[in-house]
């Protein structure tokens, strides 16, 4: 079992094993680093980024549902330069990749942006054209092929470091998104970002999300995501970072066999700090059972009926 | 340093129909706990979120917390049993700054049990705290022992004076100099005892409530605008200087 290879590449980037933590939900990970150093980690997907700071949304801003929760954080971050003045220096004193996740007001944005953090040194970028959480950008660049495109072409033109784009689950086909952004010149995909969902209170009958609506993620997103990936995997050749509900080896391991070559852990880490640790020691285990030498190994490995 | 920690129950009891009081043997996350701050309690596996609870007392290694019960989650830590293990993260958030002299503490309702550390951990403290009624009346034994008086107020007259705790609070300061109030209960009752306080020219610090994620700062949904911006609960509070909360 010791002789596992762990490592996996993304779109020319190499990570020391598969587990990658998802936006928003890890911050820029000086809390979560508190627990345990940040090095044991594959990479980051750093809290989403904007040109300028954002205070985000009004609470309350959490909802929980059957296993899963609803948010609507709307994007709260020090903007790009604060970003890179006061966060990117302590991140880099770790042995992790860092992927900067950046949402933008027009394509110019996305481009400022881009060449901003790519002078700054990241290891790639995470274009966010899915937040459901914020009125402008966001979820409207992620629902229409050609404006997926566009954002695309522009973050590329100004990125010297690999560019993934963040898909939306909330389209009646992703095939469509992901093939755009694929010609469009994306070197690589993540999916899915969470699914808009509502709660009501029954006695106030009030949403309990100020903002009303948010996005759902946790385990009830799982089943969703492997199907997302799958269809993904079979309609563009391009690596894939797999994320929704992943909170042991298994349920990465799923998302892999369906096409993902990493996976990235999320909302889990709110039950237990450790659980990326645990997601990682999982897969292990679950290549050791299979015999495998790497773990890449079960990257699109499906073998469906 | 917060740590995640398997927490054997020393004892779990009812103090009112549906407040109960926990308390776990919590080793090293007890003596390193600071009055103000809370604890993030694993209720089951099929709730994703941990349940936040102030801290009400440690002695020792023993930590105990006071809640009601409101829904799913602390509906089945109330149906715990002695001796059982539960999953706990904390210490967690910033708490009271314990000032030289004498400290008023204010609770009112679930908000007095965090007041019983935070008044032990003073040199002197004296307390005012508020009820619904005399069944809903928690820890005025425990308050006693650890305050050198304890004002008591209810909302339907059943118990001490009739009427809210920031009349209790206006009183008091207006007969003695306090170094700072420390205050924790229902978002109304902060801001009349905010006010009180602050035409009392004392310091305020209040405990505020907000929906968690985390509990560690790291997912930012617990915002509270304080100072004219979004701060979290769970990482730059749950103790705010009151004048600096934008009410």
């Amino acid at each position: 079992m010791e002789k596992i290879d762990l490592s996996v590449h993304l779109a020319g980037v190499t990570l020391k094993n598969p587990v990658v933590m998802a936006s928003g939900t890890f911050g820029f990970g000086r809390e979560f680093g508190q627990f345990y150093d940040l090095s044991e980690l594959g990479g980051i997907c750093v809290k989403g980024l904007t040109l300028h700071p954002r205070e985000g949304n009004p609470p309350p801003r959490i909802a929980e549902t059957p296993m899963g929760i609803l948010n609507s954080v709307g994007l709260q971050n020090p903007g790009v330069d604060g970003f890179i003045a006061h966060e990117l220096p302590w991140l880099r004193e770790h042995d992790v990749k860092i992927i900067a996740n950046i949402s933008g007001n027009t394509p110019e944005e996305y481009g400022v942006m881009c060449e901003k953090l790519s002078q700054a040194g990241v290891d790639m970028i995470e274009v966010n054209i899915s937040c459901p959480n914020v009125k402008a950008g966001g979820l409207q660049y992620g629902v229409v092929p050609e404006m997926a495109a566009q954002v695309t072409e522009e973050a590329k033109g100004h990125s010297d470091v690999p560019v993934m784009v963040k898909l939306s689950p909330n389209v009646t086909d992703i095939t469509a998104i992901a093939r755009a952004v694929a010609e469009a010149g994306a070197d690589a995909l993540s999916l899915i970002n969470t699914i808009r969902g509502m709660r009501i209170d029954v006695r106030t009958r009030r949403p309990v999300l100020k903002m009303n609506t948010g996005g759902l993620s946790g385990p009830a997103v799982l089943p969703v995501a492997v199907r997302m990936v799958w269809e993904v995997a079979q309609a563009v050749d391009l690596p894939i970072l797999g994320m929704g509900g992943v909170s042991k080896g298994e349920d990465a391991a799923q998302l892999m066999l369906a096409g993902a070559s990493a996976v990235a852990v999320g909302t889990a880490c709110f039950a237990d700090p450790y659980a990326p640790l645990k997601v990682r020691d999982g897969l292990k285990k679950i290549a050791a059972e299979q015999g495998l030498a790497c773990v890449s190994e079960l990257t699109g490995g499906v073998r469906p009926w | 340093m917060p740590m995640t920690k398997l927490c054997p129950i020393a004892d779990l009891r009812q103090l009112t129909g549906d407040v109960f009081s926990l308390t776990l043997e919590a080793g090293e996350l007890a003596r390193t706990t600071r009055p103000g701050q809370f604890v993030n309690i694993r209720c089951s596996e099929g709730l994703l979120l941990r349940r936040p609870i102030s801290v009400c007392d440690v002695e020792g290694t023993l930590l105990t917390v006071v809640f009601q019960v409101k829904g799913e989650g602390t509906q089945w830590l109330s149906r715990r049993q002695a001796g059982e293990e539960l999953d706990v993260l904390g210490p967690l958030g910033h708490g009271y700054d314990i000032p030289q002299g004498k400290v008023l503490v204010v609770g009112g309702g679930i908000g007095v049990p965090p007041m019983l550390y935070a008044a032990k951990c003073c040199q002197e403290a004296d307390a005012c705290v508020g009820f619904r009624s005399a069944d809903n009346a928690i820890l005025l034994e425990e308050l006693n022992a650890v305050c050198g008086k304890v004002l008591i107020a209810s909302d339907d007259g059943t118990l001490g004076v009739h009427g809210f705790v920031d009349t209790l609070v206006r009183q008091t300061l207006s007969e003695e100099r306090y170094a700072a109030v420390f205050a924790c209960g229902p978002r109304p009752m902060l801001k009349s005892v905010a006010q009180a306080a602050k035409e009392g020219n004392t310091p305020c610090y209040v405990s505020m409530e907000e929906r968690m994620g985390c509990g560690v700062g790291a997912c930012l949904v617990c915002a509270c605008s304080v100072g004219g911006h979004y701060k979290h609960v769970c990482k730059d509070g749950p103790v705010f200087n009151a004048e600096e909360v934008d009410w």
